[in-house]
């Protein structure tokens, strides 16, 4: 069941640490190219996680736009 | 599931490294993996691989909170990972790592004598003379196995410190290694730090 809400890292200010990736529980996170991070929407189980590790605070929950 | 890429043994480099150099400060030099190699990586890979799954420092302060509760987990202020404060933050390390380049050459070219002192924050000058003996290497080595490990030492202080106030790898905000190797993918991907 797909969750009701996905992270979305804010790649202007994302620092491209991996923090967030290392600590994903579903390794939906990746760094695109050492530039910043990308959330695989699919993977994603909206779990907060990588929101509450961010060390640059960039990472917001928004919901699915259309239920999966 | 994975955690960490099965890197995660990589905390112990740091602790093992300032263990070594307290012992002999000649050690120091082996910090300079944790310059090149980033570097390397960013500039011939175009990653962070580096920071992503080997930096050893960054691993010790996503552990260690984990494992003692020492970090309040707060947000840092905004401004700590803007790009005015990592381009400050960075020249600043940059004119600190010159200064250790220009003591080494003053030492080299006989202008100045050896200083067995470890800098700590760029303020408190620690005495360290246990961990060297005189006319081992060349003095020139010697000081900047000083200098250099004064810059390690006092830059893992001050990421203890954020560590503890705010998030656990705060100190990644601003990392000179760390902004460094984003500028230089970015540009190989062909997007600057704003856009
Ligand atoms: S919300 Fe959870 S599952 Fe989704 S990317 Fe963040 S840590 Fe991974
Ligand atoms: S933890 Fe935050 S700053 Fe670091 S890579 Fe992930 S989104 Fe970017
Ligand atoms: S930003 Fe610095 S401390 Fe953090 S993972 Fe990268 S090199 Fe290590």
């Amino acid at each position: 069941m797909a969750s009701k809400r996905y992270a979305l890292p804010d790649r202007k200010r994302c620092v491209s640490c991996g923090a967030c990736a290392g600590e994903c529980p579903r390794n939906a996170l990746s760094i695109w190219r050492g530039c910043y991070a990308v959330v695989d929407k699919t993977a994603c189980v909206g779990c907060g996680i990588c929101q509450r590790t961010c060390p640059a605070n960039c990472i917001v929950l928004i919901p699915r736009e259309d239920p999966q | 599931m994975k955690r960490n890429h099965g890197y995660s043994y990589l905390w112990i480099w740091p602790i093992l490294y300032f263990l070594l150099g307290f012992f002999n400060i000649l050690f120091a030099w082996l910090g300079m993996i944790d310059v090149l190699l980033p570097l390397i990586l960013a500039v011939f890979g175009g990653n962070k691989g580096f920071c992503n799954h080997l930096c050893g420092r960054g691993q010790l302060f996503a552990l260690l909170p984990k494992k003692l509760k020492c970090s309040r987990g707060l947000p840092a202020p905004r401004w700590m990972s803007s790009p005015g404060f990592r381009f400050g933050f960075l020249a600043f390390f940059l004119a600190m790592f010159s200064s250790i380049m220009y003591q080494t050459w003053r030492v080299f070219s006989g202008a100045s004598s050896l200083r067995e002192a470890v800098k700590l924050l760029w303020t408190f000058s620690v005495p360290w003379h246990w961990a060297y003996s005189a006319g081992t290497v060349p003095d020139w080595a010697a000081q900047f196995s000083f200098g250099f490990y004064s810059l390690m030492l006092s830059s893992a202080l001050l990421g203890l410190i954020v560590m503890a106030l705010y998030r656990p790898r705060t100190w990644c905000c601003f990392c000179p290694m760390g902004t460094m190797t984003q500028v230089i993918c970015r540009a190989k991907a062909g997007h600057d730090l704003k856009s």
